[in-house]
């Protein structure tokens, strides 16, 4: 038996929106024989994972405070990978511009002004981009593999975090726990509802519909696109390559870098060791998860978010790890890149050996292989 | 036991997994495969590993647990990739992230326990031998494996005919594919390779170097890995001198800390992952020793026509 892959002459168009569907329908799937295997009921099992978030009013509110970083992060990171670039360090990125938002509220505790909440967004962005920057400058100028650069500076960000926060941005009064001061009120986002939700989910809406009309409408969003699918057309074309890594670096890293002031200034209300379970990595899963479309990435952030707070759910229902939550993820960008197969080519079993005579015919242009020729030959005269 | 004596054990404990996995991923690379899953193979390697070796007492058992996992983690990674021709990039991620979930659930349950430690292999005679004795003549078993390999992959890559078909199928898939060689199969058969020496690698981190299982206890080795390769311009030779600088640089920061210098401790354990960065300039900024030995289709997605 084998699998034969045959490129489609056209994307398929129902495929396109039909994979990621099957992809979260075939880990469902996998997820419910494995819950099975280990003796809970999968049908109950699923319903914790991936209903019951959704069945209250506490479970949505929370649910959209998870899927604000993974939409913002996920958004900007398609727009690299659409242009071929491999920027996997959107959690250093988160980091970075988590330190640089929350320096207002840890060094100016009493600014009190209508200026600090825009003021740490604007620092959180520019932190973001900076970390961003980094690896868009050393590919640009030494042609340094950016994949490597990116996610290096996520440990490097996160030994910074931690010694901030056990050093010189400690809260004195805070029994020596590694933790800075909690934000003041007027350094806190905005919320909504029961508090938890937050304005950085207003934001991540606008930042997915803005990328999504970027891409589309205007020349950079087309250059970009063009550097993905056809690197050297975009040569002739005479498109700036550093022009396009630049751009798709600094965005990515920017939006990241929201995320990261959102959080510590929306639901954690200060730094600690730990600030983001991973949502920098994770957003990977969202950006393909959305067809690496801005606007797919709402789709892809809920998925995903859904599965961390189906993980906490399970936990308590289940008394099963939390951890399966990051399983169930891995398992989801398989089955993505898997569906996603199906978009391009046909896939079809051999049963049998294929065995390759000329007796076949495959040539192009309809010339038979010479055996087949004389035959029809054959068959003319007679 | 003298103190250099003491300084040099640990580096080699410190660089044999580096050197297992980058030699590994060396030789997926020249098959013109990236996988970006060595850091996901390894630690599952490690988790297995313990897990085995924990349950059955015995550390070899550990170590042919940690191999299986290595190898099972990449063929899934052939199979999406050469099988269905998914991007390489993010199905390597994919198995970064799969297995970092994965590990950390198995290894819950084994959190805090006493591990194996795999023996050390005396080489009769040799081993009494004054400083070089006990250094070089009185290592584990993977210590030796680790040069072994790398020996003989740099014996393949230019001495035998496997070696030319792998560099052929990495620097040109299509005329390799015309002259009628098996794309896929070539890589299939790398890439089970790099799983081979990535769940050694992983094995050696739980068996060896800190026996017992922490989360997360590969701590991005896999992805300096991933750097040995580039930084020693996908040369065998090289890559050993590499995982052995880097190893030192390791050790170094831990030895720093140890005698109580007074830099924070947080920068001298990210002291790793800056030097990767240098590394990886130092040696993108020399354009003729990259293009050289870079292999052509790295990272390309193969899909004869037909």
């Amino acid at each position: 038996m084998k699998l034969v892959l045959e490129k489609r002459p056209e994307r398929s168009r129902t495929m396109q929106v039909a994979s990621p569907l099957l992809a979260v329908a075939l880990t469902m799937l996998l997820g419910s024989i494995l819950f099975a295997v280990r003796g809970i009921d999968p049908l109950h099992a699923i319903y914790v994972y991936f209903i019951s978030p959704l069945t209250t009013l506490w479970s949505v509110e929370e649910l959209i405070v998870k899927v604000t970083p993974l939409v913002l992060i996920g958004a900007g990171l398609a727009i690299c990978f659409r242009a071929n670039l491999w920027n996997i360090g959107a959690e250093g990125q988160l980091i970075a511009g988590a330190l640089a938002g929350a320096s207002i509220p840890i060094l100016a505790p009493q600014w009190d002004s209508a200026l600090a909440i825009p003021a740490m967004l604007l620092l959180g962005m520019f932190g973001g981009m900076v970390w961003a920057g980094v690896p868009a400058l050393l590919r640009n100028r030494f042609g340094a593999n950016e994949i490597l650069t990116s996610l290096m500076l996520v440990y490097v960000a996160q030994y910074l975090l931690d010694w901030l926060v056990r050093g010189p941005w400690r809260d004195p009064q805070g029994f020596n726990f590694p933790k800075s001061i909690g934000f003041n009120d007027w350094h806190l986002l905005a919320t909504f509802g029961d508090g938890r939700v937050h304005l950085g989910a207003v934001f991540a809406l606008i930042a997915a519909a803005a990328l999504a009309v970027f891409m589309a409408r205007t020349l950079m969003g087309f250059e970009i696109r063009v550097r993905g699918e056809a690197p050297r057309a975009s040569t002739f074309g005479g498109f700036s390559v550093p022009g396009t890594t630049w751009f798709c670096f600094g965005i990515s890293g920017a939006l990241a870098g929201l995320a990261g002031i959102c959080e510590v200034a929306g639901p954690v209300g200060q730094l600690q060791p730990t600030i983001s379970p991973g949502y920098g990595f994770t957003a990977i899963i969202v950006a393909f998860l959305g067809r690496l479309n801005p606007l797919g990435a709402l789709f892809g952030g809920l998925v995903l978010a859904i599965c961390y707070l189906g993980g906490e759910a399970a936990q308590v229902e289940l008394s099963i790890s939390e951890k399966t939550a990051q399983v169930f993820q891995g398992m989801l960008l398989f089955f993505i890149l898997t569906c996603d197969t199906l978009v391009r080519c046909r896939v079809r079993v051999e049963w049998a050996a294929r065995r390759t005579s000329p007796a076949e015919g495959r040539l192009p242009l309809g010339i038979g292989s010479a055996s087949s020729r004389t035959a029809d030959a054959g068959e003319a005269t007679s | 036991m003298s103190a250099l004596e003491a300084v040099l054990l640990t580096i080699i404990t410190a660089s044999t997994p580096l050197l297992l996995a980058a030699v590994g991923e060396l030789v997926v690379e020249r098959s013109g495969v990236l996988n970006l899953g060595v850091e996901g193979m390894m630690i599952m390697g490690a988790v297995t590993g313990f897990a085995a070796a924990y349950t059955t007492g015995s550390a070899a058992i550990g170590v042919a647990a940690a191999v299986g996992t290595g190898v099972a983690m990449a063929l899934l990674f052939a199979f999406l990739t050469q099988t269905l021709a998914a991007n390489q990039m993010a199905t390597g991620l994919a198995l970064t992230l799969f297995g970092t979930g994965l590990s950390g659930l198995i290894g819950q349950t084994f959190t805090g326990l006493p591990g194996v430690k795999l023996g050390a292999l005396h080489i009769p005679g040799l081993s009494n031998l004054p400083l070089i004795g006990p250094v070089l003549f009185a290592q584990d078993v993977l210590v030796y494996a680790s040069v072994a390999i790398t020996a003989g992959v740099a014996w393949t890559f230019t001495r035998t005919r496997a070696g030319l078909v792998i560099r052929a199928v990495g620097s040109n898939h299509h005329s390799a594919h015309a002259l009628g060689y098996d794309v896929a199969a070539v890589r299939y058969r790398c890439i089970a390779f790099g799983g081979v020496c990535a769940g050694l690698a992983g094995g050696y981190l739980s068996l060896v170097y800190t026996p017992q299982w922490i989360e997360n206890m590969t701590a991005g080795r896999g992805w300096i890995a991933l750097a040995l390769v580039v930084f020693a311009t996908w040369t065998p030779i090289r890559v050993a001198v590499g995982a052995y600088l880097f190893g030192t640089v390791w050790i170094m920061g831990l030895y720093v800390q140890g005698i109580g210098v007074a830099i924070p401790s947080q920068f001298l354990s990210s002291l790793p992952y800056l030097v990767t960065i240098a590394a990886l300039l130092a040696i993108s900024g020399n354009r003729i020793l990259t293009r050289v030995n870079t292999p052509a289709c790295i990272g390309q997605t193969f899909v004869p026509d037909r």
